[in-house]
């Protein structure tokens, strides 16, 4: 396996250098930790290294020149391991679906690494990259959209067999979509019918069986659940889950529920524009959560049942989220934080186990990016 | 036992809006969709009642059949009315409805980028209120609309009054909307799955103002919502549906509690935790019915694990619920055969 590459190289593809300075000086850190943690969990099937990825903005018709860049992502790293789910939250816009996007080689990296098993995938090209690709999958949220409304299941859930054919062979093809349609609770002899006759949550059903088609090692889910009604939404992610265990699949899951995100994840990274504001296991991040963001996040979240909600402290933060081309300096949440001083303004915090936790043993002692980074319980009724 | 008539109990000055039986159907190619199959029920001044139900329930056609913007043809109400301060307004005239939508019932629709006019400037959009159903100068109107996006806190109302929608966030478009809506200070507001759209951070602050101006100008509101964690928040009562009908009435907290009916429980146990990592989730089987073929007896039989022949043959009356010893308990209702069962196990 590769050695994380460190990211000086990573500088010169990046049009901003002294925002990038700032970013290297989190992600550095950042590698540092994420590899002491491979240590605990054996091989992790992708790592993501300081990954960047900036939009240009051009102003001018003929003679395009760039004014500036939305940050989408901005320097992030992170591990998944073999039959692990990440959950991915954050509010939108702060790039969680652009990760989905350059973790599947949709968008080319501005900067950073993403190692599929040791392989940098932000480097391949042609045939290397194809094999790749075939190995990590993805499910996408609109099952209305994302289905050919033209093309038949049998088609939809077959199309990756024409790009990889080494899958499935020419004769067998018809009797492997057969055995996903079963695989993932639909009846095989839909075989023939549209998207349009198909409900919701069945459509989704058949955006996942797409997803398992070549056999991949890692789905990536942006938000799979969350166009389907609460009765029908229980069933695709009890169906997910199941073949997770069946085909030892590694998940990215992205998603704005963070409810369900518990419920699936084994691991919880926290987005906030373009950063990774807090990561952790699922037990550390929604009952100890040590980030002032995180802790907002959680707060709001509607909870469906009134007594617990009785007991809950709220954090209502004020104002939006600031505009990824012009994020505040410093530490970016700072604009909405409570308990923001001026060493925010000035110091990007970096993702890190706080000090003060550190060799703790306690829930706390999880990777947060605050300067003042303190454990509070906004989950459960005080 | 009585048919419930969750109207008045504990009102004295009689509900602002009350709905009656009310029947929509859609004439589609597949055959008649029966939308809305006799829902009833009532708001009050200062009230908040949520309806909450999946898609096709249902829930926000009774709403469009109430603020009067059905379409009609394909809907059809073929029986059924809808009182607002004790009027039938299916008896009136278009003239007579046009005077109170807007001014007395009004809506806030889920996509504020969709409800606004992109060419418009917000400034003119709200003025428009003013301007068509108060008669006010276009200088007159602007001052008002500048004020309502103060009191739905815009910040810098002045500066932004002639931004157009596109400049603003989901949150603040949203913030638009319900100034919009309080523009000619209604006494009803629906609100139909107001925060959907929204992140969960900016989808409190708009909750927060929404229940802080209904209590200000003592509004009644119907709430109408898939999200079984924005009713908990903000809801007096909520009435569940399915496939047209009210399925269960009960007070917020009764209903989390003690749900009376089987889609009600599995629609509680069918949602993920918070605050603790559950077990694998509890999965209502099937789907919901198509609305053209609503299956015999009660809807909910083919998905429930309940299910009797009886409820394949008879449709449930929605009845109101007692105590075991027969105590009545206010304002809880449940259209299930055996809700006897299903509240005290």
């Amino acid at each position: 396996m590769a050695e994380p590459r460190k990211s000086d190289d990573s500088m010169d593809a990046t049009p901003n250098v002294t925002e990038v300075a700032t970013a290297d000086a989190v992600t550095v850190d950042d590698s540092v930790a994420a590899i002491e943690a491979t240590v605990e969990r054996g091989e992790p099937i992708l790592q993501v290294r300081n990954l960047v990825k900036h939009f240009p903005l051009t102003q001018g018709v003929l003679f395009k020149k760039q004014v500036g860049a939305v940050k989408a992502v901005d320097g992030i790293s992170f591990d998944l391991y073999q039959g692990e789910t990440l959950g991915i939250v954050g509010e939108s816009g702060c790039g969680k679906s652009t990760v989905a996007k350059l973790l599947m080689t949709l968008e080319k990296a501005t900067a950073g690494e993403v190692f599929f098993k040791g392989q940098d995938i932000t480097r391949l090209s042609g045939r290397a990259l194809k094999a790749v690709r075939r190995n990590i999958q993805m499910v996408f949220q609109d099952p209305y959209t994302s289905l050919n409304p033209r093309m038949t299941v049998g088609d939809i859930i077959g199309e990756p067999f024409d790009i990889h054919p080494e899958v499935a062979p020419k004769g067998d093809r018809r009797r492997r979509v057969q055995e996903l349609l079963d695989v993932v609770g639909l009846n095989p002899e839909y075989i023939n019918r549209y998207p349009h006759q198909f409900s919701g949550g069945q459509r989704q059903r058949i955006g996942i069986a797409r997803g398992l088609a070549l056999n991949p090692e890692v789905i990536i889910c942006d938000e799979p659940v969350s166009a389907l009604d609460v009765s029908v939404q229980a069933q695709v992610i009890n169906l997910m889950e199941k073949l997770q265990d069946e085909f030892n699949l590694s998940y990215i899951f992205i998603a704005h529920d963070l409810s369900i995100v518990r419920h699936i994840s084994d691991r919880v990274g926290v987005m906030y524009l373009g950063k990774m504001a807090e990561i952790g296991t699922d037990t550390q991040i929604y009952d100890h959560p040590t980030h002032p963001y995180t802790q907002a996040l959680l707060s709001a979240v509607p909870v469906p049942d009134p007594e617990a909600r009785e007991g809950r402290e709220r954090i209502i933060l004020s104002g939006d989220v600031p505009s990824p081309a012009n994020p505040p300096s410093g530490c970016r949440f700072r604009t909405r934080c409570w308990k923001a001083q001026d060493k925010c303004a000035t110091e990007v915090p970096l993702l890190a186990v706080p000090e003060r936790f550190k060799g703790t043993g306690g829930h706390a002692a999880h990777e947060s990016a605050c300067h003042f980074a303190e454990e509070k319980d906004v989950v459960h009724a005080a | 036992m009585t048919i419930i008539d969750n109207t008045t109990a504990d009102v004295p000055s009689g509900p602002l809006l009350e709905v009656r039986d009310l029947h929509v159907e859609f004439h589609t190619r597949d055959g008649v969709a029966k939308a809305v199959n006799g829902v009833n029920y009532s708001v009050s001044a200062g009230e908040t009642l949520a309806v909450l139900g999946e898609s096709g329930s249902g829930k926000s056609v009774t709403a469009q059949a109430v603020m009067g913007i059905l379409d009609m043809p394909p809907g059809r109400i073929p029986r059924g009315e809808i009182f607002f301060r004790g009027q039938d307004m299916l008896k009136m005239s278009n003239e007579e409805r046009r005077l109170i939508r807007g001014q007395k019932i009004a809506m806030i629709f889920q996509d504020a980028l969709s409800s606004l006019n992109p060419v418009l400037s917000v400034g003119y959009q709200l003025g428009e209120m003013f301007r068509v159903h108060l008669g006010l100068s276009k200088k007159e109107a602007k001052a008002r609309s500048i004020e309502l996006m103060d009191r739905v806190r815009i910040p810098a109302a002045r500066e932004r009054v002639n931004d157009y929608p596109h400049q603003f966030s989901g949150g603040m478009r949203q913030r638009i909307m319900i100034a919009m809506a309080l523009a000619l200070e209604p006494d009803l507001i629906i609100a139909d799955e107001p925060t959907t759209a929204l992140d969960v951070t900016v989808q409190a602050q708009v909750m927060d103002l929404l229940a802080e101006l209904q209590r200000e100008y003592h509004m009644g509101l119907i709430l109408i919502t898939h999200d079984l964690g924005v009713v908990a928040d903000v809801a007096d009562k909520i009435a569940v549906m399915y496939a047209g009908r009210i399925v269960e009435t009960a007070p917020v907290h009764e209903l989390y509690k003690r749900p009376a009916h089987p889609y009600t429980r599995g629609l509680l146990d069918s949602i993920p935790r918070l605050d603790q990592k559950g077990q694998e989730l509890y999965a209502i089987k099937g789907l919901p019915p198509n609305l053209t073929r609503i299956p015999a007896g009660c809807a909910f039989n083919p998905r429930c694990p309940a299910a009797q022949d009886i409820c394949r043959t008879e449709i449930p009356a929605l009845l109101s619920v007692t105590e075991r010893d027969g105590t009545e308990l206010p304002g809880r209702g449940s259209a299930c055969h055996f809700w006897k069962e299903t509240i005290h196990g």
